[in-house]
């Protein structure tokens, strides 16, 4: 259980992850607001709380590693990295413009502090595996967490990493299910139902946990524990999440994956935040 | 003859031992490609993802950011097509340190047919930025590319022969990645080939010395990055070429010789190679023979190109 105290400061730090990524976005013109705004307590939470990670050293062998298989979530995880010193904050204003360090989708050529480039759907946690397997080969306790979009989980190799991370037993792998059901085009449950994810992961071998706000630190941080204390399976925590979470107007809908922000959009982003 | 694939497999197995950070991804199929002995001596360097190869492919450059080496070992028709955009993505375009590994390149797996043969690969891989692609000729070759790949730090596509191919070099000679090979020297024509074909384009040399004609004949083992000062001096020296390849003759080693000369402005290029046309199964020699490639063949086209006759 969290303090009180602590649970005020996360929830302070992810009202800034939101602000700095919104307002990135807003310079920009356009830009992926929906699935940034649903992972920023996830976000803040293993920044802040979980990851063993030293942002001086970002290749710092040690570290836990983080794969946001959901690239196009990049703009808050810059933010998020920029909060935790990994680069200057002004940096963000740089977001996408020609040229930038700072491209749209995660680059870790880039972006100091980003483990594995993605963008195109679906490749994320085959990379996790990857590197829980080194980690697990070379007797490192490090954790590998991924970040895996419900609907970027209709793709089949999804679940050729999947199978794999429970035959090789990777305890020491944590994947999140940003389950915000909604994907460019609809309502993830009317294209391509991936629900009830918990039980498709554990069919698979792996250990699951269905975390009813996927905005509560508490419970995101709980699940994490529970998972860390589960042995010989790779872990599953989904996360039940609000796409476009505290946009007004734009919660909970498939248009919010990709728009413009008008100028008082954001200010009443910024002040409902 | 020997194999290409069983210069992987004895290869791979001497660099394992010899650095423990090499790994070998298979996808099931680790008995025709040969790793099967590397698996038995070097299981913890060793990774079945099962028929998966997307997964291996992404697995690797996971494998690849903890500065392991790996290489996923497939056929050349899966690790080029099934697993492309894997590779453009999470290989090529981070530039991680994958090799990825190709048994059955070209028509090589003869009987298994079009499904099974890899006409397009190299080609493919071409187009990939970050991306060395090693084709070799023979079993020395091979082995010592197959070390050069494991010392490149990068993406490297690697295409071995399924079936035993002649031995063209000795067991000292070295390769270097992107400086082509003269197997022969001669000034009235030049042929550039790679991979299997090698010795039938030896044999054209031979068929051209008995008519009076001296072919230089090149071994581009590199594809990419392209040895182009070799390329150019067959075009401004000799000026008619010759390619050789079993590969669509689309966007192959003959379509970058053409990009060169095209570049110079001069030089005449025929490439010889399969004609934009999937595979069937029959013997290996049969199906180049459909295509237009044997020794005669070459030695005829090469001819011709001397003497200005069609």
């Amino acid at each position: 259980m969290l303090t009180e105290e602590r649970r005020a400061f996360l929830t302070q730090r992810a009202r800034q992850a939101r602000a700095l990524t919104l307002e990135a976005i807003y310079r920009v013109g356009r830009g992926h607001i929906g699935g940034t705004m649903s992972i920023a307590e996830l976000l803040i939470a293993l920044y802040d709380d979980v990851m063993r990670v030293d942002p001086s050293n970002p290749s710092w062998p040690e570290r836990d590693r983080l794969v946001v298989s959901k690239g196009h979530a990049a703009p808050i995880v810059y933010a998020v990295l920029a909060m935790k010193g990994y680069f200057d904050p002004k940096l963000l204003d740089t977001l996408n413009a020609n040229g930038t360090t700072l491209p749209s989708h995660c680059d870790m050529r880039k972006v100091p502090g980003i483990d594995m480039t993605a963008g195109s759907l679906g490749q994320g946690l085959s990379a996790a595996v990857g590197m829980a397997l080194a980690n697990q080969m070379d007797h490192r306790d490090s954790y590998v967490y991924a970040i895996v979009g419900d609907g970027e989980s209709q793709e089949g190799q999804v679940w050729e990493a999947v199978m794999l991370a429970a035959q090789r037993k990777l305890e020491h792998l944590i994947v999140f299910v940003d389950d915000n059901g909604c994907q460019v085009d609809g309502f993830t449950g009317d294209i391509l139902n991936m629900r009830p994810f918990d039980q498709k992961y554990r069919a698979f071998g792996w250990h699951a946990i269905y975390v009813e706000d996927g905005h509560s630190f508490d419970q995101i941080l709980d699940a994490i524990h529970q998972a860390k204390q589960t042995p010989d399976r790779p872990h599953a925590i989904i996360l039940n999440t609000v796409k476009a979470k505290h946009v007004p107007g734009a919660e909970n809908t498939y248009q919010s994956h990709c728009f413009s922000l008008t100028r008082e959009q954001l200010d009443n982003s910024l002040r409902n935040l | 003859m020997k194999a290409l694939r069983d210069a992987f497999g004895d290869e791979i197995l001497a660099l394992g031992r010899e650095n423990p950070n090499v790994y070998v991804v298979d996808c099931d199929i680790g008995k025709s490609c040969k790793t099967l002995e590397f698996a038995r001596q070097l299981p913890q360097q060793h990774l079945n993802v099962g028929i998966a190869e997307q997964n291996a492919a992404g697995v690797s450059a996971g494998l690849a950011t903890c500065g392991k080496i790996p290489f996923v070992s497939t056929y050349a028709a899966f690790g080029s097509m099934r697993m492309c955009e894997q590779i453009r993505q999470e290989i090529c375009y981070p530039r991680l340190n994958v090799k990825i590994a190709c048994s059955h390149g070209g028509l090589t797996p003869a009987n298994d047919g079009a499904s099974h043969q890899a006409i397009e690969d190299y080609g493919i891989m071409r187009t990939l930025p970050n991306m060395t692609i090693l084709v070799p000729c023979d079993y020395y070759s091979c082995r010592s590319l197959i070390r050069a790949a494991c010392q490149w730090d990068g993406p490297v596509y690697l295409r071995f022969t399924r079936d035993p191919v002649p031995f063209i070099y000795r067991e000292s000679d070295q390769f270097e990645i992107g400086r082509a090979r003269t197997v022969r020297e001669g000034g009235d024509v030049a042929i550039i080939a790679a991979g299997a074909v090698m010795s039938l384009a030896l044999q054209a040399c031979d068929l051209l010395h008995s008519q009076g004609i001296e072919a230089r004949l090149l071994d581009m083992h590199t594809v990419k990055p392209l040895d182009t000062a070799a390329v150019t001096a067959a075009i401004q020296e000799i000026g008619r070429v010759v390619t050789v390849e079993d590969h669509n003759i689309i966007n192959g080693i003959g379509s970058a010789v053409c990009e060169v000369a095209a570049g110079l402005g001069r030089g005449v290029v025929k490439r010889m190679g399969v004609q934009d046309q999937f595979g069937e199964s029959g013997p290996y020699f049969d199906l180049l023979e459909k295509n237009g490639v044997t020794a005669q063949s070459i030695a005829d086209t090469a001819r011709s190109l001397v003497t200005g006759e069609n």
